[in-house]
Order: structure tokens, then sequence, then C-alpha cells
């Protein structure tokens, strides 16, 4: 394919070839093309398919507003759908390929949709496809949804990876244009610490290779000149490849850096993009403004482009963008790409005007172009297959008979829109102004001034004049005192009259291009009552694409104002959403995925444990050993049954450092815990631990654990795994607001001790083996529930406590945790002629169920101290916590379900969790349903399956037979209710 | 959106966990309509759409309880005092109860 | 309902083709209010047009209107994530949910508007046994109402969702509860779809119409102020979710009610992708696609009370960071929109459909986020309460003093705090 580059200038690096495949052809670029210019240099014009026509489409932008040139770039799990062209950073080796086409782009199947176009108007398919009703799910919606849609997802994981980071300074410049780079520069120049973001890849804007006069010399000169002073004024960054999508409160702004997309891999160590999380004084929005079309016949054929668009493609990229062109404008801004294709050697058949008196920046321009200048005229339809061949003018007044114009380009502008966004994201409104025939923002968000193109003003000299006084402003915000403007003799000469759409055209006039929403949607929808913004936009789906409706929203609203007979202030616009442009999912999560989705919190005893080759299980974030497997396990029972079969036979050790440990001190310690708990801890002597039940405010249980007096003045608590930190913050909000008066306080301990549970009837030997000389561990000395400091292992101060959640005989013993890994293989060893062996959390989970223990399952939030069975420990003699809303008629009813045992009347059938109570012989339905089973096992120790449930009235149902039923299983078990403590129920063994 | 703490200055909303409405005070337990009274502040909010005053507790932070005042519907923060202090000023039921004299 | 010329169906598009469009009725009339109606249902969303219609076709009520302070369907039913299921867990919402699947199955011939209602199955993964069982209870109780649910092993997940991460998770992936019935419906559709019909049977939908005040005599509703004058009405039902504490305020009522902010997002549209409705049971995530081929996904509410319709950063990196750990293929798709809406959280996680202490005030509100799924038994309920005084036997739980007596229903187990519903 011949070339269209230009043999000199642009910014592009000639002496550098890039090779790159669109669509399987290979094609050669440059360094400092996009895709979009590198494929418009190699003359491909075709570059993808809209949405629901299929129609060819071509590049209509050269920004991130592109709703046409989107393609499938990299291959594999690399792929990335729905790219714009005209935003990538061609690289060696690019592969991209068009996509929502097949087999070809050229010859597409589905552009036969645009055969039955009549039909498929806004809102047709709220009108059909009903019937019959099955056919829906089986038949419409399995095409619709083919059809739909734009590139493909990869489907295996993403390979690159992502980073966060968060960054603070004086004054944030959103957009490096001349606007953003004269407020950069006049906040730096003032000590302000900036940090100024750009989408691009060079600074500058619109203006990069621009040869417009500015400050003695080209734009592009003051540009280089700008950057290398930021550069070298101190305490400032500029981050290229870097757009602030998202404004949050408190002046928080969400930016994506590209940092390797442009390249073909990854750089060792770099992350694929970076979240910038940017908190700022002062913000300086000067974002630019973006380009609209115009809505007539065919108006999406490729060779029609943006105006602003052709000048970049001539002056930027140096691409000989075509042969024969035509300016179609209703503003003063096509001037310069009046300018730029002469320049560029395109011979300019025609400048259509809309208005009857173009200003004298056309008229200027048209005549150095030695253009024909058609006033008061318009294109009404562009003609061609593939790629425009010529248009149809008219005069507006019907001064002439419409004609064709031959052309392969056709250079459009229907005036600009400031790029406001980031101002509406806070909730902000944007203004029609009239003067610009454009929204602009009105009540600013706190911290955000804005300047240049993003508040309108469009000029060169304007907008730098502008920035410099937004960026010194900041600077004084900021408490700096602004260093001096630089002269710029500055002007506005923007002229505009405003034009939508132009009737009577023979092809679709496309509005949201990328969408196929045309100016006869507007009026199908308006007139079917879909006349607010909103209502529009969703019936018709206008701005709504990947571009966000960058073109399309205030077209789609000028030409809705048309047919509602209101004013474009009067009708406004819809809601602008973040992300500014879209920003990958990978980038919003950074390093959270896979393994790291969430940190690993490793239990003191975890690196002995990994080499016993134990079975981990995560638990909250825990990793706790889930069992210990042995050479002739068949399965994961196996070692359970066994552990505990050596707990109840020998002993056992276990962590069970992750319950939480909170220590709490003061003189008024023991009032607060009888606030705080449901049962009395002030009559608790020094030496004693205590099981206490925590009750939310609403009479639910909250937590339980126990809790231990070291000291008049000093108490240990322990809560459940799961509730640590919300029994933590509770007991803050208790102390610091409810009763600030009390003289306590308590610290969060859990890391910092290491707890293990010896359990078993030699659990007293094991420790004792341990104990330091003259330690007295007999029943007398140290009986069950007592709690001390005690001295082990030569001089180790421990904190030994005798607890029993097996049931047995048994203790938890504490060291500060960097003990906590030598205590566990001092225990191994010591206990091994005992049998010591380590258990896990299943084995732990099978005898706390035999021993009717409620844990996660029963502490669901929906259960009362009753309903557990420990109705008898709340005392009526104090306030606490939950006192009042516990005695609600609905928390004392007598028929609550309430915790009982069960096990099956066939001690062959297993038991499940989560089965429904029906009494025998009745329906399996909720009419019946009498209650749930929380938890089950199979008790080693008696041989057959057992559970915990919660019945009605289940304590007077001791005895009874029910249906433990999980039709979701297909089950129903006939069970025997009893009471919820299976083994050793008198606790004659945890006292022995 | 960041919270100022009044001890480790604005942080970054993540360190912090939201409890509710600040201007709800815990009744008096012995009181004769103490389960209504209950009931309502455990229940009834008067959720304005200006100011509001609220707890927050930052839990990755120096586990202070705050009174932080903020527009709802702006999310400006206006304000935040220690709720110990909040709680010191007003008198109501500074403490548990004393258990009733049996 | 329909005279044949305004019917919605191939024939009637295919006619309009043929014409340029122009016989196209306005889908709803853009009613001025009039002096009085016997009913005024405040709130132009979902269940306020749903109300309107239920009352005009099943219970025979004529001068009816709805009065909405913007454009209809502009709150929660037009920005959320277009699920429905019934997957409930208590014997007071199941029948309910159930009620509104079965009145989504018949809704697109019922209204004669397709709403895309597309039962692709709502899969609700669980990652370890005390999930697992905590879902077995559920699917259990799903199954004893007559609704329907099935158990999925991780075997089973995989065959449905090979691109889950199932290998190298942080918490992995060992089954699911699936139920089939439960899918999506296009949102916007139903606002729509409803007010067409319910404008068809006379109801007056009066837009732009923002209620100042109540008329209340000798505890009795007589009408409403309005920023169109005053309207009157014997009867008056609030279907109001997001902004029902300022509106009952008005009525002199103090609600268990907080305002709380859920985002939403969407990411540019894929060819088909993901099949069915997916909820992460590790984390705050649940994705579905629509039919024109975005990912529609969430997370968690934003944990502090809220009017303002977005969110923060950290919802937002926490909602991406549980995508990706479920599916780690989305790293390179882009979120093109986030959003949020204001949900009227309650002080259980359940809604409110209940007389109030002013006569003829009738409440429907505190739909937490799950209003969007109950919008026609929603509709079909408040109809009833309005109309008979009594209410519905499925939504006979939804009382206001349930707080009082202590019969919350309570799905999750959070008690008394809004932001962990």
């Amino acid at each position: 394919m011949t070339s269209l580059r230009r043999p000199t200038g642009g910014d592009i690096d000639r002496q550098t070839t890039l090779r790159f495949t669109f669509d399987g052809t290979e094609y050669a670029g440059h360094p400092g093309d996009t895709l979009a210019s590198a494929l418009l240099a190699n003359g491909v014009k075709l570059v993808g398919r809209s949405f629901k026509y299929h129609r060819p489409r071509g590049v209509l932008t050269a920004g991130s507003e592109e709703p046409n040139a989107l393609v499938e770039l990299r291959l594999g799990s690399a792929r990335e759908p729905n790219t714009r062209a005209t935003v990538v950073e061609l690289y060696d080796g690019l592969d991209a390929r068009s996509q929502n086409r097949w087999p070809s782009l050229k010859y597409d199947a589905l552009a036969i949709n645009s055969l039955a176009a009549p039909m498929l108007v806004a809102g047709f398919y709220y009108k059909t496809f009903m019937w019959p009703a099955a056919f829906w799910e089986r038949v419409y919606e399995p095409l619709i949804r083919r059809a739909a849609g734009m590139g493909r997802a990869a489907t295996e994981p993403d390979p690159d990876s992502y980073e966060k980071v968060s960054a603070h300074c004086d004054v944030l410049i959103v957009g490096g244009g001349p606007a953003g780079l004269s407020a950069a520069l006049a906040a730096a120049r003032s000590g302000a610490r900036v940090i100024l973001a750009d989408e691009g890849f060079r600074l500058g804007g619109q203006s990069v290779a621009s040869s417009a006069a500015l400050d003695n010399g080209s734009v592009s000169d003051w540009i280089a000149r700008a950057e290398a002073e930021l550069h070298a004024l101190p305490n400032n960054r500029v981050l290229k490849r870097t757009t602030v999508f998202g404004v949050y409160d408190s002046a928080t702004y969400g930016a994506v850096e590209r940092v390797s997309d442009h390249l073909p891999t990854r750089m060792p160590g770099h992350p694929r993009q970076r979240l910038w999380r940017i908190v700022a004084r002062q913000t300086v929005l000067a974002s630019g403004a973006t380009e609209r079309p115009i809505a007539f016949g065919n108006n999406d054929l490729p060779g029609v482009m943006l105006a602003s668009a052709v000048k970049t493609y001539v002056d930027r990229f140096a691409v000989q963008i075509g042969q024969q062109a035509v300016v179609f404008t209703n503003n003063s801004s096509a001037a310069s790409t009046i300018a730029a294709l002469h320049r560029g050697g395109v011979s300019i058949a025609a400048i259509v005007d809309a208005r009857l008196q173009p200003d004298a920046s056309i008229t200027a321009s048209a005549q150095a172009a030695g253009a024909p200048l058609l006033a008061g005229a318009e294109v009404i339809d562009a003609h061609g297959g593939y790629e425009l061949r010529a248009i149809t003018v008219r005069s507006r007044e019907g001064r002439y008979q419409t004609m064709n114009i031959d052309c392969d380009l056709l250079a459009v502008s229907g005036g600009w829109n400031p790029n406001l966004q980031l101002t509406t994201h806070l909730g902000g409104r944007p203004i029609w102004n009239d003067t610009i025939a454009a929204f602009v923002p009105d009540k600013l968000p706190p911290g955000i001034l804005v300047a240049g193109g993003a508040a309108g003003r469009y000029d060169l000299t304007d907008a730098v004049a502008d920035g410099q006084r937004a960026g010194a402003r900041s600077a004084e915000l900021c408490g700096l005192t602004a260093a001096l403007p630089i002269d710029i003799d500055s002007a506005n000469n923007y002229a505009i009259e405003p034009l939508w759409r132009v009737t009577g055209g023979k092809g679709k006039a496309f509005v949201d291009f990328q969408n196929d929403v045309t100016a006869k949607d507007i009026e199908i929808a308006n007139r079917e009552g879909f006349s607010a913004v909103e209502h529009l936009k969703r019936y018709t789906t206008l701005g709504m694409a990947t571009d966000q409706g960058k073109t399309s929203g205030v077209v789609g609203m000028g030409i809705l104002a048309e047919h509602s007979g209101r004013t474009l202030a009067e009708t406004g616009v819809t809601v602008m959403r973040p992300p500014y442009t879209p920003v990958a999912i990978g980038a919003l999560a950074g390093h959270h995925r896979g393994p790291d989705f969430k940190p690993k919190r490793l239990p003191p005893s975890y690196a002995w444990a990994s080499e016993q080759g134990a079975v981990f299980v995560e638990t909250g974030l825990w990793m706790r050993p889930q069992y210990f497997p042995k050479p002739g396990d068949k399965d994961w029972l196996d070692a359970a049954v066994r552990e505990v079969a050596g707990v109840r036979s020998a002993v056992g050790v276990c962590d069970v450092s992750t319950l939480g440990k909170i220590d709490i001190q003061g003189a008024d310690a023991a009032k607060f815990l009888d606030g705080v708990y449901a049962n009395t801890f002030s009559t608790l002597p020094i030496g004693r631990a205590r099981y206490g039940i925590m009750l939310r405010e609403d009479g639910f249980v909250l937590d339980d654990g126990t809790t231990a007096r070291f000291g008049p003045h000093h108490f240990v608590m322990t809560t459940t795994t799961a509730n640590a930190a919300r029994v933590m913050m509770h007991l803050e909000y208790c102390h610091q607001w409810l009763w600030p008066q009390l003289d306590v306080r308590m610290v969060a301990v859990s890391d910092q001790w290491a707890q293990y549970a010896v359990a078993g009837p030699r659990s007293r030997e094991l420790l004792e083996r341990i104990a330091d000389p003259g330690i007295d561990l007999s029943n007398a000395a140290f009986s069950y529930m007592s709690a001390a400091e005690i001295s082990i292992c030569s001089g180790l101060t421990a904190r030994l406590f005798r607890l029993s959640f097996s049931g047995e005989l048994a203790y938890e013993i504490a060291v500060p945790a960097r003990y906590g890994d030598d205590l566990m293989r001092r225990l191994i060893s010591a206990g091994a002629t005992l049998g010591v062996m380590p258990y896990g959390s299943e084995a732990l989970g099978i005898m706390r169920i035999e021993k009717g223990h409620a844990a996660g399952a029963e502490l669901n939030g929906t259960t009362t101290a009753s309903d557990l069975g420990l109705g008898a420990l709340v005392s009526t003699k104090k306030d606490c916590i939950g006192r009042v809303l516990s005695g609600r008629p609905a928390l004392v009813a007598p028929d609550r379900p309430v915790l009982v045992g069960i096990k099956p009347d066939d001690p062959s059938e297993r038991l499940r969790g989560g089965a429904h109570m029906v009494r025998v012989g009745t329906a399996v339905t909720a009419a019946n349903d009498e209650g749930y089973v929380t938890s089950t096992a199979y008790s080693p120790t008696l041989g057959h399956w057992i559970g915990l449930a919660f019945l009605k009235s289940g304590r007077d149902r001791h005895g009874e037979k029910v249906m433990a039923a999980s039709p979701i299983h297909g089950e129903s078990v006939t069970v025997e209710v009893v009471p919820p403590v299976f083994v050793d129920p008198q606790g004659a063994r945890l006292r022995g | 959106m960041r919270i100022p703490c009044t001890y480790c200055g604005n942080r970054q909303l993540d360190e912090f966990t939201y409890f509710g409405d600040a201007t709800v005070r815990r009744p008096d337990s012995e009181a004769a309509d103490a389960l209504p009274a209950f009931v309502s502040y455990v229940y009834d909010r008067t959720n304005p759409t200006g100011p509001h005053r609220e707890l927050w507790y930052h839990g990755l932070g120096c586990r202070q309880w705050l009174v932080v005042t903020r527009d709802i519907t702006t999310h400006e923060v206006l304000g935040a005092q220690p709720a110990r202090d909040v709680a010191s000023r007003s008198a109501v039921s500074a403490k548990p109860a004393e258990a009733p004299a049996s | 309902m329909f005279e044949q010329s305004d019917r919605y169906s191939l024939f009637t598009l295919l006619r309009e083709g043929l014409r340029g469009h122009t016989g196209w009725r306005p889908a709803w009339r853009d009613a001025a209010p009039q002096p009085a109606y016997d009913i005024v249902i405040v709130g132009g969303g979902g269940h306020g047009l749903a109300t309107a219609y239920y009352l005009a076709k099943t219970y025979n009520r004529i001068k009816i209107a709805v009065v909405e302070k913007g454009w209809i369907g502009g709150g929660n039913v037009g920005r959320n994530t277009t699920i429905i299921r019934s997957n409930y867990l208590l014997p007071a919402n199941i029948p309910f949910y159930e009620t509104s699947l079965k009145l989504w199955e018949g809704l697109e011939q019922d209204l004669n508007y397709n709403a895309m209602i597309s039962q692709r199955g709502v899969v609700n993964l669980y990652h370890s046994d005390a999930q697992r069982d905590a879902y077995v209870r559920r699917g259990n109780a799903i199954l004893m109402h007559g609704a329907d649910a099935e158990l999925l092993d991780e075997a089973g997940v995989r065959r449905m969702l090979p691109f889950l991460d199932f290998d190298g998770a942080r918490f992995p992936i060992t089954g699911a509860l699936l139920q089939r019935r439960g899918g999506t419906v296009r949102h916007d559709a139903v606002a729509w779809g409803y007010a067409r019909a319910a404008d068809r049977l006379g109801v007056d939908i009066i837009q732009n119409c923002e209620v100042t005040g109540f008329r209340i005599e000798d505890g009795k509703v007589t009408g409403l102020d309005t920023t169109r004058g005053h309207i009157g009405a014997a009867k008056v039902g609030l279907a109001c979710a997001g902004r029902t504490s300022q509106v009952a305020a008005m009525a002199g009522l103090r609600l268990p009610i907080e305002s709380h902010a859920l985002q939403a997002f969407v990411s540019e549209a894929i060819k088909p992708f993901i099949d069915t409705v997916v909820t992460f049971g590790a984390g705050h995530f649940y994705i579905s696609q629509s039919d024109k081929g975005g990912l529609v996904f969430g997370g968690d509410i934003e944990g502090y009370n809220s009017y303002a319709s977005r969110g923060n950063l950290p919802v937002i990196e926490d909602v991406c960071e549980c995508g990706m750990a479920l599916i780690p293929s989305l790293g390179r798709l882009r979120i093109v929109r986030h959003w949020g809406g204001i949900m009227d959280m309650t002080m259980d996680g359940s809604p409110i459909i209940d007389r109030t202490p002013v006569e003829g005030l009738y409440l429907n509100g505190g739909w937490c986020y799950g209003g969007f799924k109950a919008t026609p038994a929603s509709g079909l309920c408040f109809a009833h309460l309005i109309a008979t005084g009594e209410p519905h036997a499925v939504a006979s739980a939804y009382r206001l003093d349930r707080f009082a007596t202590g019969h919350l229903i309570d799905e999750k187990g959070m008690g008394p705090h809004p932001q962990l519903h």
C-alpha cells in the first residue's frame, strides 16, 4: 500500500520504522504515531463496524473521544477489546484487529441489519420479541447478545501486573495543553508542589506540532520551553500518559498512568498501569475541549472526519490525509484546519459554512487557500460505499440547486464542547452558554478552577493567559505568593452559530456513531414521550457507548431541543459519570488478585505446622491448620478422628492464637465489663476466668468468650476469631462514647500472644514437664477456670488458663508471640512420650459440637442468650448493653427455636448442616418448618453423626423424634432431639 | 473522602469505620419507659439531608471514636471532635446504671 | 387495556417502520394534576408506577395519580444492577420475593412491553464449609417455600463458569447455590412498561411535581401540597425509597431508615462473556452481562450515610479487587461508567409496607438494595394494602412496629446497623 506520509514535518521519528499488523496485514509506522495515524498514513480508512447496523466506519477523531476506530489490541490473554486506535501509541510488533464483524471487516454478514433498519429504530426491542414468552431466553436474546457487544474479552487471566500509589500536592493540573502548561508554570514558579497529568504521550494537547504563533514564536517552541522549565523547577511531577478519571470527596482524584501500554512488553519491575490517588489542595482543570460533529446523511462514511482531527493528522502526524477535501463548519475554528490542509497540499474543493456570514478567520483562510467558500450552505448527504466519494451541498436559503462535490475527505466542525466532566462528578451541573453555543461549568466543586478550552476559552492566547491566571490563583489559595504573570496578548475570536443536524438527507444522519443513534431516533423518542434528557439517553442509548457521548451528547440534546420546542438551556444535559475515559479494572484492583487478594495472617505455629505437613484452611484472613495428615489417613476425616481420639485419650495441642485477645485495665475495669457482658464480672476473683456472653444493644448475642482476672484492675478478654476486631471496636465505643467517665483502658493484644490449647487427660502431665520447678498444677492448686501467670521453660513468663473447649482436662497457655514457635516445638517434644497429638480446626470443631458449645453457626446474629441455653447467665441485677431490648416480646416468645442436640435414629446416617426440622410425618414445607441444623460432625467418641440445631420450643422436646430434612440434597433423616451436650454432660472430665 | 481525626489529622476514608447517628444517646435503662426509649434510640433516625453528626471509629489509626459533622448530600466534612469529649459534656448515662437496690 | 393500534407487536412495528414511525403514541401522557384523586402515589419509580398499575387493574381504582418530583424512573429503578431472584433465607421474605419472581415471569405479556426479562440464573458462590451450610439452610428454605434452588459442587461451578479463579485463589471456590429462575431485567423498561400500562388504564402520571407537604386533618390525610399546587387525596401511598425519610417527615413520621449510597459499574460492551449472575462469597462483588454487552457489577454500600448518588475510591477499588480475585481475565476490560444510588437502609435490612399512624397514609419503603427485584410484588402488595386496608398475605411481616416487638427480618444477622446490611 502506498504511503501517505508527507516527507517532512510532524512530530514523528522518520529515522525509526515500527512494524505493526492490522487484521493480519503488516504495515509500517514511526515513533510518535498513534495506531490511527499509522493506519491513515498507510491509506487504511476502513477500521471498524458500528454496533447495530454494522456500518463501515473510519477514524473520526484524533483523541480519546473516538467512537469508531475501536480495535482489539494484543493477543491471547493480553487481548484488549474496544481499544481506541486514536490513543494507542504505536510500538514495534503491535497487533490489532477490527471487531464486531464476521467474516471480515470488508464483508460483514451482519451489515444485512441495515436492510432492516426501518424496524431497528430506537427502542424497537421493547416493542417485540415477546411471543412466545419462552423464546426470549432461547432464541431472541442469544441472537441479540451475539450481535451486540463490540470486541472480545480475553478469557485467560490477565498476564500483567498493576500497582497503586498515593500522592499529595498543592496544585494538580489536569491537562498538559497550553492552558495546563501555563497554569503549571505559574503555580510551580510560586513554589507550589505541582502535579501535572496529561492523557497523551506528548505535552501540548491539540497544539502538539502546531505552527500557530505564541509568545514571539510557535506554540510548539513554547511548549518545549514550558516542559523544560517545569522539569528544572523543584517539587513538581509531570505525569504523561495519565488520565485523571474521577473527582472524589475531599479533593481526592483518581488517575491512571499507562506505564507500559506503549511498549511491546512490560519492562521488568514495572506495572502495566498505575493507579494514582491524588489529594490536591487546589486543582486546575485544563482538559481542553472536544469538537462535535454535525448530523447529516451518511455522515459516518470513512473519510468524514472532525476538522480538528484532520488538522492533527496533517500537522502532527504528517499524513497526506486526502486528495480533495471539503470543510463543513458552523464556526471559526475550522480556519486552522483549512490552513493546515492548504499547507499540507490537499486541494480544497469547497468550504461549506452554514452561516450566512462566515467570520473573518474563515474568509481569510479560504482566501489564503484559494478555496471556494459556500456561505449559508450545508452538507445534506455524503456518498460512497466503503469510503467517501462525494457530498451533496444545499443552500440554506435556496439560492441554488443542490450540488454534488467530489471529495475523499470531509472535515466537519459543529463547534466545541468544553471537557468539563470533572466539574460534574461531585454533582455540579453545567449551564448553557449562548455565545459559544456550549455547556460550560457552572458552580465549581471545592478546590477546582477551570482554565482554557475547558472553560470555553478556545483561542490559544486566551487559553494560555487563562491558565496562567488559574495557576497563580491556585498557588495563592495554597497560601503562596503567586509569581508575576507574563504578558500575553490574549484574544477570544471564537464565533459560532449552532447547527446540530441537516434535514432532508437520504442517508442516516448519525449522532452517536458507536451506538448507531440517528437524528431520526431522537425524533421518534421525543414523539413517544422520552423527551427528558435522561429518558432520551436511556431509550435511544445515546451517549452510553465507550466514548461516553463525548462527540454525541450535546448534538443529541440540540436535536431533542429542536423537536421538543425547548431551548438547550431548558433541555439540559445528562449527568456525566466517572470515569472521564474508560479505566481498566486491573488498574483499580492493583496487586489484589489471586493469592494476594487479601493478606494472610499466620498463627505463631505456622512454620512448625507447615513442617508437619498440615493442611491449612482459610478462617477469615487467618490460615489455620485444618488437620495434620499422617500416612494411612484416607481423608481429612480419618485425620480428624485420629486427632480427636488423641485428645480424648492422651493429650493434644492446638494453636488457638487466632482468638481475639484484649487487655483491659483500670480502676473501673470490672464495672466496665459488667456493662458490656450480659453476665457479671465484678464478682470474678483474681486468678479466675469466667465464660461471658456479650449482647448487641438490640438484645441478640454479639460474641462470647472467656475473660480472666489477673489483678483488681486487670482483665484479659478473649473473643471469637471472627469477631476480634468488631468486639474491640465495640469496647472502645462503649468506653469512649457511652461511659467516658469510667477509668478503663484497653488494647488489642491478639497478635502479641501465642496461645495454645493443651487438652486431654494427660495435659497436666505435659504442662508439668515444661513448667518451672515449684509450679503446682494440681487440681487443688489450679482448678477448672483458674488463671495465673506462671514461669515455664526456665524463666519464661506465660499465662495459663484452665479452660476447656474440648471437654477434657485442658488448659490454654499463652506466651509472647515471639516464643510461640519455640513453645509449640517444646510442647511436642516434651509430650512425645505422652502421645501428644497436634490437632487442627476439624478436630477442634468436632469436639466443640460434642460438647455443645456455640460457635459461628450458632452465633449467627439472630439468636439470643436464651436461644443458646445461656439465658440464666444474663444478669437482671445490672444494666448491660442489650438488656432492655432483649425483653421485647418476640425475643422472649416461648416457641422460639432454641439450641438442641440431634442424633440420627439410624446411627449409620449422616447429618447435614443447613437441614430444616419438621415433625415426623409432615410434609417438608415452609408451613411445617420448625427450625434448622447449624452444625454437624461425625463424633468419633460416640461413633455416629451428631448435630446442633435450633428447634422451636426445643428444650421441652428432648427425646422427641423429628425429621432433619435437606430437600436440596434430596435427603430426610429421622433424628432424636437430645440435650446439646453429647459427651460428659456433667463436666467431670474437665474438672478432673 | 477524608476524615479529620483529631489525633492523627486528615486521613483517608478506608482507615475509618462508620457507625451512625451521634445525636441519639443511650437512654436510662432503669426508667419506666426504658423499652420504648431504647426502641427509638436503637432504631429511629432523623436521617437529615444536610449536616449530620455521626460517629466514626479510626480503627486503622489511633482507635479513637470521633463525632464528625458532615453534610450528607455533599459529603463535605464540617468538623470533628473526640467522641469522649462530646460524651463527657453531656451527662446522659455516662456510666452503666448501678444495680438497683435489691 | 390497549387499543389494537396501540399494542406493541411485530405487526405494529412493521407498520410503523413503513410509515417512518410517525404513528406511535407517547408511552404515557404528560398529565397535569387534577384537583383531587382517590389515591395519590408519591414517587414515579418502579414501585410507585407498579402500585398505580395494580390499583387500576386489580383493584379497579380509577382516579389515581402518581406524582414524581423529576422524571419517572429516575431513581433506583433506573440505576440498579437489574438482578431478579427469590433466593432469600427467611420465611418473611421468600414468599414475597417468589411472588415477585412469578410476576416477573409473566410481566411482559401483562404489560405488552419487552423488559428483556432473562432467567439466566443466579449463582451464589461459597468458599468454606460454614458458608456451604448457610447456603444449604437457605436453599432448603427456598425449596420448602416452593421456589427453586440447587446446590453446585466445585465441579459443577467449574462447568458453568470455567473462567473463575479456581486454582490460585486466596479463598478457593468450593461450591455454589444456584437459582435458575433468577436473572436480569432491562431496568428502565420496567418503569416505562408500568407507566404505559398504568397510563392506558387512566392513571395520571405527573412528572416534575415535588411534594412539599401533606394536609392532615384529625389524624387523617386529605391531600398533599406540591410544586404544582394542592392535590386532594383520600389516600396517599409513599413509594419514594431513597427519600422516604424526608417525605415521611412532612407527615410527622420518624422512621427506622438511614440513607446510604450503593455504587454500580458497567464495562465497555463486549461479546458474550458471562451467561449468568454470579456473586462472590469471599468479598462484596456480583456481576452479570447486559444484552448490550456491558458487564454490570457492584459491591457493598459505601458504609456511611449519604444522599449523594456517587461513591468514593475505597469501594470502587474493593469492587475491582474482588472482580479480579474472582475473574482474573477482567483486568484488561474497562469501566465505562460508575454511579451511585441512594438506598433506604432499614435497621434490619428488610422493607416496610404498612399503614402509618396517619390514617389514609401508607408507607412503602426501606428497600435497602433489594428494591428492584421486588418491584412487581411491591406494587401488588402496596396496591392491596391501599385498596383494602389490610396487608397482602405475602407482605404481612413488613410491619413498621416490628422493631418495637422484636419481629425483625434480619437476613444477615447484622443487627441494627444499616451500614452492615
